[in-house]
C-alpha cells in the first residue's frame, strides 16, 4: 500500500491532464485559504488541498471531508494571484472520489433523484397545487411528465456510465 | 435587442418557489419580451454538485439543455445563478473544447440531437434587465414605488468566475444594486455582502449544519444593515436563506426573488408572487 504521505507524481499528473492545467501554478501564498467562506467554518483548508494536489496525495485526499467543503463559490480564484483554477481543481478531485466510490449517500440520492426524474427534486402535490393556483402548467413543461425526453436523458447517463458510477437504477 | 428567449426553469424554482416563475414570466410579458418554453429541458445540471460527481454526464446533460434552444433558435433565459452557472460553464468549455464538443455529440447523437455551438447565448434574467431592457424602461413600468431598504445578495455563480462571465466586478458588483433602486428601493451596504449563501457545491445535502453557519454569518450581517428583505436572483440562496431562518432563533427576514419584487413593483396581483410557498412570511 502507497504510503499516504509518499508524492504520487502520477496521480497529479492525472490532475493536470484532466484539466487542472493551472494547478502547478501556486506559490502557496494562502489567499485562497484566507478568502474561503468555508474555511470560516471548518478545518477545510484550500492551500492545503492544493499543496497535496500538487504532490499528488492521493490517498490523503480523496477520501477526505474537506474536499466536500467547497461550495464552489470562485472567490479564491478571483483573488488568487497566480490564475489557479482551483474550483475547478476541486471538482476534479471530486470525480475522481466519486469514481473510488466516496460518495455521501445524500448526494447518491441527488444524483438519482437528477436522473430518474430530471430534476434534483421532486414535484409534490403541495407544489403541483400551488402551481395550479398560479395559472401555471400544474407540471412544468420540462422532462416531467415527458416520456420521449426523459427516455432520452436516462438513456445519456446509462451512456456516460452515470446511472452504475452512483449505484442507482 | 433580443425580445425573445428560450425559458429555462431549471429545478428549485418550478418546483419549491413557483411564484417565481410565475412573476418571471408575468414581468417580462409586461416589459414586452416573450418567454418561450423549452420544452423537454432538465435539470442543468447543477454546477456545483452533479458537476463535481462526473464532469462527462454534466456537460452532456448541459449540452442537451442547449442543444435544445439551438433547435429553437433562441437564447437561454435563467432565472438562477446554478443553472446560469450551468450553462453558460458548459457552452464557454465546449467552445474552448472543441474536442469535448465531438465527445458530446456523439453521445446526443443517440438521442437524436447535435450541438453546434456559438449559435445561442446563455443569459441570467439580471443581465437581461439590466443590459437590454434597460433601467428606464423598467422605472416606465413601475407603478408601485417600493420604498424599501433592502440587502441584495448576488450570490456566486452570477458573475464569478468574472474571467469567463465578465458580466459585473466580481468584487464590488452593482447589477442588482440598481435594478433594486430602479423600482424605488435603497440598496443597503452590508459586511461580506458579496459572500456565499452557504448552499452550494453540495454542502447543504451532506453537511447541512455547515452551510447554515455560513447562512447565519450572513444572516447577522443582513440584520445588522437594517434591511427590511433580501432580495435575490437564485432560487437556491433563495431557499437557503428562507428555510435555514426556521432553524436559527432570532432571524425573520423574508426573501424576495428580484423577479417578485419587480412583480410588486409592476403592480401585478400579490396572489401571482407564490409567497405562501415561504417559510418566512412576507409581509408586505
Amino acid at each position: 500500500m502507497a504510503n499516504i504521505k509518499e508524492p504520487n507524481p502520477e496521480f497529479a499528473d492525472r490532475i493536470v491532464k484532466s484539466g487542472g492545467k493551472t494547478l502547478n501554478l501556486c506559490y502557496q501564498c494562502g489567499t485562497c485559504t484566507a478568502s474561503c467562506p468555508s474555511g470560516r467554518q471548518t478545518a477545510f483548508r484550500t492551500r492545503k488541498l492544493i499543496r497535496k494536489a500538487q504532490l499528488g496525495l492521493k490517498e490523503d485526499i480523496l477520501p477526505s471531508d474537506d474536499l466536500w467543503m467547497c461550495t464552489t463559490c470562485y472567490t479564491c480564484v478571483e483573488r488568487c494571484p497566480r490564475g489557479v483554477d482551483i474550483t475547478d481543481i476541486i471538482m476534479i478531485l471530486r470525480n475522481f472520489a466519486v469514481k473510488e466510490g466516496y460518495m455521501a449517500d445524500s448526494h447518491k440520492k441527488t444524483a438519482s433523484n437528477m436522473m430518474n426524474t430530471g430534476h434534483t427534486i421532486p414535484l409534490t402535490d403541495e407544489y403541483r397545487n400551488l402551481r395550479k393556483k398560479l395559472g401555471i402548467p400544474e407540471q412544468p413543461p420540462t422532462v416531467l411528465g415527458n416520456a420521449k425526453a426523459l427516455e432520452d436523458w436516462k438513456k445519456i447517463m446509462q451512456i456516460t456510465g452515470f446511472d452504475k458510477l452512483i449505484g442507482g437504477k | 435587442m433580443t425580445d425573445k428567449y428560450a425559458f429555462f426553469l431549471g429545478c428549485i424554482a418550478p418546483l419549491r418557489y413557483p411564484g417565481i416563475e410565475k412573476a418571471t414570466r408575468e414581468v417580462f410579458k409586461s416589459l414586452d419580451v416573450e418567454l418561450v418554453d423549452l420544452e423537454g429541458a432538465g435539470c442543468c445540471p447543477a454546477p456545483g454538485v452533479i458537476r463535481s460527481f462526473d464532469q462527462t454526464t454534466w456537460l452532456t446533460l448541459a449540452a442537451r439543455n442547449l442543444a435544445l434552444a439551438e433547435r429553437k433558435g433562441l437564447d437561454i433565459l435563467t432565472i438562477c445563478n446554478g443553472c446560469f452557472g450551468s450553462l453558460f460553464d458548459a457552452a464557454h468549455l465546449l467552445h474552448e473544447h472543441p474536442e469535448m464538443v465531438k465527445e458530446v455529440n456523439k453521445i446526443l447523437k443517440e438521442v437524436g440531437l447535435e450541438y453546434t455551438g456559438g449559435k445561442i447565448k446563455v443569459r441570467h434574467f439580471a443581465d437581461v434587465l439590466h443590459k437590454d431592457v434597460g433601467i428606464d424602461k423598467i422605472k416606465s413600468k413601475v407603478v408601485q414605488p417600493l420604498d424599501y431598504k433592502v440587502a441584495v445578495h448576488y450570490g456566486c455563480h452570477f458573475a464569478k468566475p468574472s474571467k469567463i462571465k465578465q458580466l459585473d466586478d466580481p468584487e464590488r458588483p452593482t447589477i442588482l444594486d440598481e435594478l433594486v433602486e430602479a423600482v424605488g428601493a435603497k440598496s443597503v451596504n452590508y459586511r461580506d455582502k458579496g459572500m456565499c449563501c452557504g448552499a452550494g457545491g453540495g454542502l447543504r445535502t451532506r453537511a447541512n449544519d455547515i452551510a447554515m453557519k455560513m447562512t447565519e454569518e450572513k444572516l447577522g450581517n443582513v440584520k445588522k444593515s437594517g434591511a427590511r428583505f433580501i432580495i435575490d436572483v437564485c432560487p437556491f440562496c433563495h431557499l437557503q436563506y428562507d428555510r435555514t431562518q426556521k432553524d436559527i432563533p432570532g432571524y425573520d427576514i423574508p426573501i424576495i426573488h428580484l423577479s417578485q419584487l419587480y412583480g410588486l413593483a409592476f403592480g401585478l396581483p400579490k396572489e401571482y408572487l407564490g409567497l405562501e410557498a415561504h417559510v418566512v412570511p412576507v409581509n408586505l
